[in-house]
């Protein structure tokens, strides 16, 4: 069935353009937005030919009487229900402007819903049954559209007809509502007394509301504001892809503020990398010439070749957004579970993504009651503010700055679970992002050899949960210091406690958890220390990812201690958790464990001692370069 | 920027996305004015390419012209098009009224194909003004395993944010335009100098608004034979774009029908 006739395009064939402004109607569930909406489309002739009389027609074969409200509740499972279900958009004109008005549902069940449409609204209008007052719904409905930063609300006392029409009953509403909004620091720009059914107050003035002055609802629409321009804020534009379809290597992303030409000298974040604009790409014809604004999608092509991904943002280096791993943020949540601190989630901001780990809750508030409740977990539909730590770096503003960057979504297992505003971004970032260059050490390397006598390198020890591993790993150390190298040692767990506390033991988390100590052990070896690295590190990729980063100074030996004797020795109880099922995703008992192919040694802690498997260590850094020594005697270890 | 640059922009950044973060999409393209658009808005956004198939589900039953625009334009676009085809009308639910069951050939047609091919992404050209049930669509929509929509539980979408993430086996139907209105659709195509069937314009005082298959769709009264001259019949008229498509009206409930089964 047919519902909305389309009167209203901006994209006249004379060319008016007429500002469109984008609304949203909420309130508690049965205050009569359904109604209200269908007398809008009523009184400014928006309703198609023959749609009133057939849905008069529909209501009469059902032996009901006609509802305004059938017109959006155009799905039958919503009839039989009685309650709408989904945001539905509808075209009308005032006299100044086009309407596009967003029906959000009431029922709390449906809350994710009207987020869906009211974030997309440049203005609200806030309905209330002028019997039943101001409810939770209402409440919390005005709460969300604070949070979802909607400025302008237009306030509704609906079913004045239930109380008389009386001026006093809509004062205590008006005194009621405003208060409420005012707190959250919003102003209502008109509160309009009206009975939807009947059409009083709707594009009339009528005799019973007659000791009303203000606009009617037509005329409060008609004077809301379209969204204002991002064009004036710094330039920020989020890298969706990279395209090389050709010869060209374009940069594809929409321009969310600020403006560009080519030309400008553009900033990559996080990376802080700095290049040129050097053309901007389109289709049919390209490159355009001229300068773009925000909302713009766009494809620019860069006067060097960068490594760029999806989810960087391209600024101008003087005001570019800062890099954080560290986000205080307002939320919104939707999900059946609440959330709570230390829950591992997905943050989307833009196009970037990062896995990100609650650290705080700081606030937790359900938007009906507005009371602060106990700070430990935050409900479905209610909202809160929380500390996340992110597993990589992002680059983003406070939204007070940038209301487009400055937001983001959450997601749970593959679904958008809550959205939030960002409200701060770790303090003590660079201000001024430049071309990374690692600071030199003022020590050369041969220095440092020449007094260690050994090379940096990274030995790396993988092997089951309890294969002697950290045993090994201890032995080595002190047989180094002895004989006066730098060995330090990095235990993947050591490293948990502190630089890793973010991470999980997700496949996702434990490749990040390698692949930091990969970094940090790295860092160290190229300032000439032996970095001896102690952790299972299952995955054969992520071992990869640790060779590929430590390069040429990469030692793997493989503690192949056999799994039952590992088990049999159980130091730390692991394997009998495991056994119980307490311990989810512990390496050992699944064949989950990818051996080493091609490590520079393989050891077998159960056939010999200690002492004997470092001597055979230590002889495998003599004959790799590592170790300095006069002659490997290579007769003296048979 | 204006109205139709607004439209194009956002239409742009969703085909982004969906290429970002799907597997393995493909596009709908039914021939008419929507899905032509739509194309364009494709080639724009992937700078004068289309990197995934265009698909046609075919009923065997469209216009000729249809047909012709089809081979024609599919050489000239550069498309890689495959053309698949329903299963005869009695492998279709006996229950829905004549013209829904035609119709509904074509979502057998579809799963076939999603079946065939193992697209995780269906972009598709509806629009939220053409008709009530699709005026709750989201942007990436989820379907069901059957390829069926439940409007009942619908994921949250907002500040361009999508859940691209379909379970295991079930797919995303995209759709990049449905922000669009027929009238803007018409002012696009005349802006860009978008090729159109010649059947939406008029002739002998009838016009196509909305083009299906030819057992179940009708011309509507109509002197417009220029796209300006559709523009200006736009402003004034109070018909319904989809008057002509027989299915819609048959029964109350029939579309919906179709479309929780899985149909566009």
């Amino acid at each position: 069935m047919n519902m909305i006739v389309t009167t209203a395009s901006p994209a006249t064939p004379n060319g008016t353009t007429r500002p469109q402004v984008r609304i949203v109607i909420v309130g508690h569930v049965d205050h009569g937005k359904s109604t209200l909406v269908g007398r809008l489309l009523h009184e400014t002739g928006s309703l198609p030919e023959g749609k009133l009389e057939m849905l008069k027609a529909v209501s009469a074969r059902r032996g009901m009487p006609f509802e305004w409200s059938f017109l959006l509740d155009a799905l039958q499972t919503e009839r039989d229900q009685g309650i709408t279900i989904d945001t539905t958009q509808i075209r009308f004109r005032t006299n100044s402007r086009d309407i596009v008005l967003i029906d959000a549902p009431g029922h709390a069940e449906f809350l994710r819903n009207m987020i869906t449409g009211a974030s997309q609204a440049d203005g609200a209008v806030l309905i209330i049954d002028a019997l039943e007052g101001v409810r939770d719904q209402t409440r919390r409905h005005g709460y969300l559209l604070h949070l979802l930063g909607v400025k302008q609300v237009a306030i509704v006392v609906n079913k004045m007809d239930r109380v008389d029409f009386s001026a006093e009953r809509f004062k205590a509403i008006s005194d009621e509502i405003s208060a409420h909004l005012n707190g959250l620091g919003v102003t209502p720009t008109a509160i309009v007394p009206i009975s939807a059914r009947d059409g009083d107050g709707v594009a009339e003035h009528t005799d019973r509301i007659g000791w009303y002055q203000g606009p009617t609802v037509v005329e409060a629409l008609d004077r809301l504001q379209p969204a204002r321009p991002l064009e004036a804020l710094a330039l920020r534009l989020p890298v969706q892809a990279i395209y090389k379809f050709d010869d060209r290597r374009i940069v594809a992303g929409r321009i969310e503020s600020g403006s560009l030409v080519a030309g400008d000298e553009i900033v990559i974040m996080p990376a802080g990398k700095i290049a040129k604009i050097k053309t901007v790409e389109s289709w049919p014809d390209t490159p355009v010439a001229g300068r773009q604004g925000a909302g713009r999608s766009v494809g620019i092509t860069l006067d060097r070749e960068l490594f760029i991904e999806r989810g960087d943002i391209i600024a101008h280096a003087a005001t570019a957004p800062r890099e954080t791993r560290r986000l205080r943020v307002r939320i919104f949540w939707l999900h059946d579970k609440p959330l709570a601190k230390g829950d591992q989630l997905l943050v989307r901001c833009g196009p970037k993504e990062s896995r990100a780990t609650v650290v705080a809750i700081e606030k937790a508030v359900d938007p009906g009651e507005l009371e602060s409740r106990e700070n430990k977990a935050i409900g479905r539909n209610h909202v809160g503010e929380i500390d996340i730590s992110l597993s990589n770096p992002i680059a983003t503003d406070p939204y007070t700055d940038n209301p487009r960057t400055g937001r983001l979504v959450i997601e749970v297992s593959g679904r958008i679970a809550g959205g939030g505003l960002v409200l701060s971004v770790d303090a003590g970032q660079r201000a001024v992002p430049i071309d990374i260059v690692p600071v030199e050490s003022a020590l050369r390397l041969d220095e440092r050899s020449a007094r260690y006598r050994h090379n940096g390198a990274v030995v790396w020890l993988t092997g089951l949960p309890a294969s002697g591993k950290s045993t090994l790993a201890k032995a080595l150390e002190r047989r180094l210091f002895t004989n006066g190298g730098s060995p330090i040692l990095l235990d993947g767990d050591t490293l948990r406690a502190g630089l890793n506390s973010d991470l999980g033991f997700s496949a996702a988390d434990r490749s990040e958890n390698i692949r930091r100590l990969a970094e940090v052990a790295t860092h160290l070896a190229r300032n000439g220390h032996i970095a001896i690295v102690a952790a299972v590190s299952p995955a054969r990729e992520d071992r990869a990812t640790a060779r590929r980063i430590a390069d040429t100074a990469f030692r793997e030996i493989h503690v192949a201690t056999p799994a039952e004797i590992c088990e049999a020795r159980d130091p730390k109880g692991h394997y009998k958790k495991a056994r119980a099922g307490a311990l989810a995703s512990f390496t050992g008992i699944g064949d989950d464990y990818e051996r080493p192919e091609a490590a520079e040694l393989v050891i077998d802690t159960s056939a010999r001692t200690v002492a004997d498997a470092a001597d055979e260590i230590e002889l495998m850094l003599k004959k790799t370069g590592v170790l300095f020594d006069e002659v490997v005697d290579l007769a003296a270890n048979i | 920027m204006d109205h139709l640059d607004q439209l194009e922009a956002q239409s742009i950044y969703i085909f982004r996305e969906a290429f970002a973060r799907l597997k393995k999409i493909a596009l709908l393209w039914s021939l008419g004015k929507d899905s032509n658009v739509m194309i364009w808005l494709a080639r724009k956004a992937f700078f004068g390419r289309l990197p995934f198939p265009a698909l046609h589900v075919d009923t065997g039953k469209k216009f000729p012209e249809m047909y012709r625009f089809r081979d024609h334009y599919g050489k000239e676009w550069d498309l890689d098009l495959r053309v698949e085809p329903c299963p005869p009308i009695d492998a279709v639910d006996p229950t829905l009224p004549p013209a829904a069951r035609s119709a509904a050939r074509k979502t057998e047609g579809l799963k076939m194909a999603l079946g065939k091919y193992g697209f995780d992404g269906l972009i598709a050209g509806i629009r939220r003004d053409e008709e009530a049930t699709r005026a709750k669509e989201r942007v990436f929509s989820p379907r069901g395993l059957e390829g069926n929509w439940d409007v009942r539980d619908q994921p949250p979408e907002f500040w361009d944010h999508f859940n691209a993430s379909p379970p295991q086996g079930a797919h995303l139907r995209i759709h990049p335009i449905l922000h669009w209105t027929e009238a803007d659709i018409w002012a696009y195509t005349k802006r860009e100098n978008i090729p159109i069937i010649p059947l939406y314009l008029a002739k002998d005082g009838k016009r196509y608004r909305s083009l299906g298959d030819r057992d179940i769709t009708n011309p509507v009264a109509s002197t417009a034979s220029t796209i300006d001259e559709i523009l200006i019949e736009l402003e004034q008229t109070k018909v319904p774009e989809r008057a002509g498509r027989a299915l819609d009206h048959e029964t109350e409930d029939a579309f919906e029908r179709l479309r929780v089964a899985g149909y566009l």
